[in-house]
């Protein structure tokens, strides 16, 4: 479904602040394979999830998607494939567009758009059933401007814009980290709900090692621009968080560095 | 202060607000929707003027002079586009170069710096001679221009280029190409002011290469005075355009009454200006202000949240 194949990227080469952020990324994901990915700050998390994406070009190596080689495409060409959630609530949607035409914007993600005006009432009712399956009461506010939600709304609106068009892969990054406990678990438990009944291939950064061990079938651990820790099936079942702090010193040689981690 | 000469303005005003109603409507498409000050408009104005004059000479009627003269703002529109978003050049030097290039296009159209055309001689779409007929061609032409573009904007593609104004980084997880967008948000904004330029031209009787200079600076006042005035009743897009052609007019309103008080015509482009200036930074002081008098009860919940 998704395949890297040795992919590095390096920022601001051949100066000071030349940083190495890949160093080498292979990992294939099956199709309906769930993976968390943890590391410490500055691992290259986002900057894995962002090369997928195209936000620019890497250095070397290969991306594809269902045999697809992407490596060269366009950010906005491979948005067919990909459905996004960013760490920030801003960034996934448009402020001030309305919530229904935010969700039509998304549900003619990889196709043409034309001269077609508004929203039909079969779109309008389409999308007020997703959201009423949400269960934050957005299904009565299609006309209202997305920047009058909640941080925790435009998440979960964010959500089902990516994935109103079954995209080959969803990419999340933190995407729950900007919110209080208690609506991030929530935006967690619909994210598991919506990859779960869509069956979707997804990447899920998440600094929570409890999140990381709970959902998903795979986890994957990065330390300095590498894959260290690759752990799925039956045996990620039986992960504990000490475990996994354990299994970090031993791969990387050093302590977890982050204490966000520790803390949850 | 003569109260009766002001008066006698008035009509004249809102003749020339009408014009530069629709200038003000383009600026508010790459201004508000786009989020991109573009300075292209100051050429294309007179692009336009120069275009329809030249071929009115040549003997061509109005409306096609006038179709030709959104043709040629919509190409200079297209210029700044391609300087931005396939050379990389910021957004205000990409307008400038293009609007620096156009002198030189303006003054190969028209021959010479002025060219004048006779209400006498030619079947003008609207004159200064005749006013309260100008009003009337004007209101029509902001009407049609404001119906177009609420259908527009309503459109797929029209949100589209709402939506890479708003968001770019959305736009593009959503697989909206978002360089051509602005480019098409450009022409679509030059265009129309390249229309308005052919209307001015006729209005006042000739094209003349200055006759853009400061432009930007009056569409930006009109969307001003019409966001400040009518934001908060005018929520819908048509109305918000409709507050800008008053905000046009009340504009060229008060530029009547500062003549009437014994002021230069020449010390208008500094009290718009300064005008511009204020108004540009009321939110900015707002906002300043605001924050230090709640950032110790807020500042750590806001960070958190
Ligand atoms: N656009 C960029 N320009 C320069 N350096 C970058 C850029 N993006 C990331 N980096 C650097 O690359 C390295 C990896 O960053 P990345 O954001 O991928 O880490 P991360 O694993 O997502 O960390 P965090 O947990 O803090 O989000 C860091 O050293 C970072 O400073
Ligand atoms: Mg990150």
């Amino acid at each position: 479904m998704l395949e890297l194949k040795q992919v590095q990227k390096t920022f601001n080469p051949n100066t000071i602040n030349e940083r190495r952020a890949l160093k080498g990324i292979d990992l294939t994901l099956q199709e309906g394979d769930f993976v968390t990915v943890i590391g410490g700050n500055g691992a290259g998390k986002s900057t894995m999830l962002n090369a997928i994406a195209g936000v620019w070009p890497i250095d070397q190596g290969q991306i594809l998607v269902d045999g697809i080689d992407i490596t060269k495409l366009a950010q906005h060409k491979r948005a067919q494939y990909l459905g996004r959630v960013f760490q920030d609530p801003m960034m996934g949607t448009a402020a001030d567009m309305e919530l229904e035409e935010n969700l039509a914007l998304a549900k003619r993600r990889g196709q043409f758009r034309g001269l077609k005006w508004g929203i039909t009432a079969k779109e309008r009712e389409e999308y007020r059933e997703l959201l009423k399956i949400l269960d934050l009461g957005l299904e009565n506010r299609l006309k209202a401007k997305v920047g009058l939600l909640s941080g925790g709304q435009r998440q979960a609106l964010t959500l089902l814009m990516a994935t109103l068009q079954k995209p080959k892969v969803l990419l999340l990054d933190e995407h729950t980290a900007a919110l209080d406990p208690k609506t991030a678990s929530k935006v967690l438990e619909i994210s598991d709900r919506i990859i779960a009944e869509n069956r979707l291939t997804a990447l899920m950064v998440t600094h929570n090692m409890r999140d990381a061990i709970h959902y998903g079938n795979r986890l994957i651990m990065m330390n300095e621009g590498r894959i260290i820790l690759d752990i799925s099936g039956e045996e990620k079942k039986k992960l504990t968080v000490e475990h996994l702090l354990e299994q970090f010193t031993k791969a990387s040689g050093s302590e977890f560095a982050t204490d966000r981690a520790l803390l949850s | 202060m003569d109260i009766l000469a002001f008066a006698r303005a008035l009509p004249g005003s809102v003749a020339q607000g009408l014009i530069w109603g629709i200038v003000a409507i383009g600026v508010y498409i790459t201004y508000k929707l786009l989020d991109y000050a573009d300075l292209s408009v100051d050429g294309s104005i007179c692009t336009g003027g120069a275009v329809t004059v030249m071929m009115m000479l040549a003997g061509y009627p109005a409306p096609l002079a006038l179709f030709c003269a959104t043709i040629a703002g919509m190409a200079a529109g297209f210029v700044t586009g391609i300087f931005h978003t396939a050379m990389g050049i910021p957004a205000i030097l990409s307008g400038i170069l293009t609007q620096l290039g156009l002198y030189s296009v303006n003054m190969r159209i028209m021959g010479k710096s002025n060219q004048a055309i006779s209400v006498d001689k030619f079947d003008l779409t609207l004159s200064v001679r005749y006013i309260p007929q100008a009003i009337l061609i004007g209101a029509i032409f902001c009407l049609v221009v404001i119906a177009v573009l609420y259908w527009f904007f309503g459109t797929e593609i029209g949100r589209a280029i709402r939506a890479t104004g708003n968001n770019e980084q959305m736009a593009k997880a959503q697989g909206i190409d978002t360089n051509a967008k602005k480019v098409l948000g450009l022409m679509i904004s030059n265009g129309l002011v390249g229309l308005a330029g052919g209307l001015l031209a006729q209005y006042q009787g000739n094209a003349d290469v200055n006759m853009g200079r400061g432009a930007i600076v009056i569409g930006l006042a009109a969307v001003i005075i019409g966001g400040v005035l009518f934001g908060k009743i005018f929520r819908n897009f048509s109305l918000r355009l409709v507050g800008v052609v008053i905000g046009a007019i009340l504009y060229f309103c008060v530029i009547a009454l500062v003549l009437q008080l014994g002021m230069e015509s020449t010390d208008m482009k500094l009290i718009s200006a300064l005008i511009v200036a204020l108004f540009l930074a009321v939110p900015y002081i707002k906002e300043t202000k605001g924050q230090k008098k709640v950032k110790p009860m807020v500042k750590g919940g806001e960070e958190h949240a």
